[in-house]
């Protein structure tokens, strides 16, 4: 059996991780275990490993034969590089990046820093969603002075969110 | 700014100031950004890197941190110059390798500095000396919040950052500190530090980063993971970490002394003594040397005054330093001299190693047992 790193060199050391209820199996030649830091066996980080090998797999699982429809990118650059192609990559492959994703970080979503522009829009959001609410009152309510101001703040608010 | 301003400038981290300065070498914060829906650099074409360089150059030109900075394509530097902003760990060893499309930008105390089309399209990076990873977290954040008022960055309300590689999603964040811990090596210990350290999600590397050597007794930690915990967390977190092994590290240097002391003098002897007389010396052998030097002057064997000009060749003596300086390419064997000479030079007004002080200072300090020395 062939090593999965280097493909040139016979396996000698056998890594078998079960994530979720997925059992992963990893062949490494002497070389390429030292590398990795596989010896040492609580040193290594299975991140950086499954990102090299079992990466390009989740995503083929995934999503078969797609390419992203702004880059390009495909499975087989990403098996490559282990980089994906822009940042609308994560849509294109988010069905088999989930489960990496998972292996990989302490979480599955993110918690830190909020973008000002991205404050903005779910402030915006938030706005237009009550306005929205409370027009559908109004008019159920046939307070038509009260719907007509409403429908007014919305346009500007759209008009907010466009720029 | 022209280059050679950053070679004699020697950027403020070098110094060695700041909180737990003997045994922290550095602090530094990264963040990864990328603009939105335009091809990461590593898979866009030329053209398209390009166009992205001339967006993002002059928005970070005109911060006002950036004021009086030094900036430059990657193609207008030499191989040289690349080498030397690697050593001074102010660009990655992926960025130097790259030429058209990419750029770097740093200002004049060198504690700042943006890669543009690294992996990523922008990496900017705080440098600080000593443990001092909120300051450097602070400033590399508010860098950011200016930037992103005026370019546009990928950024997903579930994933957070999104990066070229997906190890980085999230906070986009790599804090990282530069640790010199010969005390832990000494007495063996430090495999044990490395497996508890890594145990907890933190990464320990060589004083390169990735894949390399721990060379000179210096490691060091940072964080693993991005996604699922805030920026200010994780810094909280691996500062926490990083006092612990510095306590560890004197713990294991108070060990040294009382039950294992002529082995330490005899390291630091046996370095005083190549380093004063040796005429050829890989930079290996040089940083393995004089972090045993370094441990004198911070046990006391050496005078306090000595400090900088040992801190100073750790820099000097590095292959791209020593050529830069001394205005030449040179080969392997003719840098061994050359820095064997460097040393020897400044090592001749250098006392001998005076025990006597440290075991002095053990007696006074913290030890309970007086030392029994021969």
């Amino acid at each position: 059996m062939l090593c999965d790193v280097c493909k040139c060199n016979d396996a000698t050391v056998f890594l078998t991780q079960i994530l979720e209820g997925k059992m992963q199996k990893v062949n490494l030649c002497d070389a390429c275990s030292k590398e990795k830091g596989v010896q040492d066996p609580t040193g290594f980080a299975l991140a950086d490993l499954l990102l090299g090998i079992g990466a390009a797999e989740e995503i083929e699982k995934g999503a078969p034969s797609q390419k992203c429809p702004v880059c390009g990118f495909t499975q087989a650059d990403f098996k490559k590089t282990g980089r994906l192609g822009c940042s609308v990559c994560y849509v294109t492959f988010s069905e088999g990046l989930g489960s990496l994703l998972k292996a990989m970080h302490k979480g599955t979503e993110h918690v830190g820093k909020l973008p000002q522009r991205a404050h903005r829009e779910i402030e915006l959001g938030d706005r237009m969603k009550a306005l929205t609410s409370d027009l559908e009152k109004a008019v159920k309510e046939e307070n038509y002075e009260t719907a007509a101001s409403l429908r007014d703040q919305i346009k500007r608010l759209e008009h907010e969110k466009a720029i | 700014m022209k280059f050679d301003n950053v070679m004699a400038t020697g950027g403020e981290w070098l110094r060695g100031e700041g909180p737990h300065h003997q045994i922290v070498i550095s602090s530094r914060v990264r963040l990864a950004r990328n603009l939105k829906q335009r091809a990461f650099p590593g898979w866009a074409k030329k053209a398209e890197r390009t166009a992205i360089l001339e967006l993002i150059k002059p928005r970070v030109e005109e911060l006002p941190e950036m004021q009086d900075s030094f900036s430059e394509l990657l193609q207008d530097l030499s191989a040289l110059e690349k080498q030397v902003l690697v050593e001074r760990h102010l660009i990655s060893r992926e960025h130097a390798a790259k030429s058209v499309g990419s750029a770097v930008i740093m200002n004049r105390r060198q504690t700042l500095s943006i890669m543009v089309n690294e992996e990523d399209h922008l990496r900017m990076q705080s440098i600080r000396s000593g443990l001092q990873l909120k300051s450097a977290f602070k400033l590399v954040d508010k860098v950011d919040s200016t930037l992103e008022a005026k370019l546009d960055f990928a950024y997903d309300s579930r994933l957070g950052y999104l990066t070229a590689c997906p190890t980085n999603v999230g906070t986009g964040m790599r804090a990282s500190a530069m640790l010199h811990l010969p005390g832990l090596v000494l007495s063996e210990m430090i495999n044990q530090v490395i497996q508890a350290v890594n145990k907890i999600g933190l990464a320990v590397r060589g004083l390169y980063g990735e894949g390399t050597e721990a060379m000179g007794n210096l490691f060091q930690i940072s964080n693993q993971t991005t996604l699922g915990e805030k920026e200010e967390e994780i810094v909280v977190r691996l500062s926490k970490v990083i006092e612990t092994i510095i306590e560890k590290e004197h713990d294991a240097r108070q060990m040294l002394i009382q039950k294992k002391s002529n082995t330490l003098w005899d390291q630091i002897g046996r370095a005083y003594g190549v380093l004063t007389f040796a005429h050829a010396m890989t930079s290996k052998e040089a940083l393995n040397l004089l972090s045993i030097i370094k441990l004198g002057v911070d046990l006391g064997a050496f005078p306090e005054d000595r400090r900088l000009p040992i801190d100073e060749l750790f820099i000097d003596t590095q292959p791209a330093h020593l050529q830069k300086s001394s205005q030449q390419k040179l080969n392997a064997e003719e840098r061994d001299h050359l820095r064997a000479q460097i040393i020897r030079e400044r090592l001749r007004v250098f006392p001998k190693p005076d025990i006597t002080k440290v075991a002095k200072e053990s007696e006074n300090g913290s030890s309970p047992e007086p030392q029994t020395n021969e």
